[in-house]
């Protein structure tokens, strides 16, 4: 197995979403071929950073905003209102 | 003893009697539903759009055009990815009136094979998460997201970050199973790239 069929599987690889034939020689290949090796547990580690990470959390008060903005949205679609009244369009946070 | 061929059928899941109990006017189930969803929707219109103002319209026009069209969910699919579809297309039509200039599109592929070909093998400190505070880590892990083209971030996070599995991503963006694989595999080899600089061993770290 050359390092670029490799990579070509990488994802079906950190996924487990292979055949344990191919899963064997993904490792085998793994096992002598460093960069590989390297290129592999730095990419399962991309994934679990992003995946952990608390980025673009909602914060607790603009989370209530937005809430009330929709349901409102949502009452006056209901009622048969207009549901882009500016009134109920939650302000940008700053 | 034979297989029971005749599965008896599975109890209706909370999520889809608040959908019903949602579509037949009950506001305070469709409520529930946003509760459950909104910090994802959130998520993912962020990382698609880069601009926080946007994410709070994506939030918002997302929900209420899912509570407009109730009726039209079949059901088939799970609420959330239904949601999520929606959502993805608010928040690229949002990116294309801030970028005007170019043309965003989920389709995007115009990056050859080879920009993921890895370039710099390094190993990564033990744990990149110790080399920096919380916020360093943030902007580092925004900053470098950013850079992606919209087409792969989009996958990237539905996937990775969101946890969708690959047909329910390929599902919620209107793409063939493949076309997922291979971007997905591209962003996180981009992603890896980018992220090197950070976090690769340097001289004289101490080894594990």
């Amino acid at each position: 197995m050359k390092c670029s069929d490799f990579l070509k599987e990488l994802t079906d690889y950190l996924d487990d979403t292979m055949d344990p034939k191919t899963r064997a020689e993904l490792e085998e290949h793994l096992q002598w071929c460093h960069n590989c090796y390297v290129v592999c547990n730095t990419t399962k580690s991309t994934i679990e950073i992003y995946r952990d990470s608390t980025l673009y959390e909602l914060p607790d008060e603009l989370r209530g905003k937005l809430q009330t903005a929709i349901i409102s949205k949502c009452k006056s679609h209901k009622n048969g209102v207009k549901s882009t009244h500016p009134s109920t369009k939650a302000k940008h946070s700053t | 003893m034979d297989a029971i061929e005749n599965k008896v059928a599975e109890p209706p899941s909370e999520e889809s009697l608040l959908v019903e109990a949602a579509r037949a006017g009950d506001i305070a189930a469709f409520e529930s539903l946003v509760r459950r969803y909104d910090r994802n929707v959130f998520r993912i219109a962020q990382h698609i759009t880069q601009n926080r103002e946007d994410a709070e319209d994506v939030v918002q026009d997302a929900f209420l055009k899912a509570y407009q069209n109730l009726g039209q969910f079949q059901g088939q699919s799970k609420f959330y990815t239904w949601l999520v579809r929606i959502a993805v297309n608010e928040a690229l039509m949002r990116l294309r009136r801030r970028r005007p200039e170019r043309i965003v599109s989920i389709d995007e592929d115009v990056k050859t094979e080879e920009d993921s070909m890895p370039r710099e093998i390094a190993d990564w400190s033990p744990n990149p998460e110790q080399l920096y505070t919380q916020s360093e880590l943030k902007e580092i892990l925004g900053k470098t997201i950013q850079g992606l083209p919209p087409g792969f971030r989009t996958v990237f996070v539905l996937r990775d970050v969101e946890g969708l599995s690959t047909e329910e991503t390929a599902a919620a963006l209107d793409l063939s199973v493949p076309a997922v694989k291979s971007r997905l595999l591209r962003a996180r080899l981009q992603l890896r790239e980018r992220l090197n600089k950070y976090f690769k061993r340097r001289d004289g770290d101490a080894r594990p």
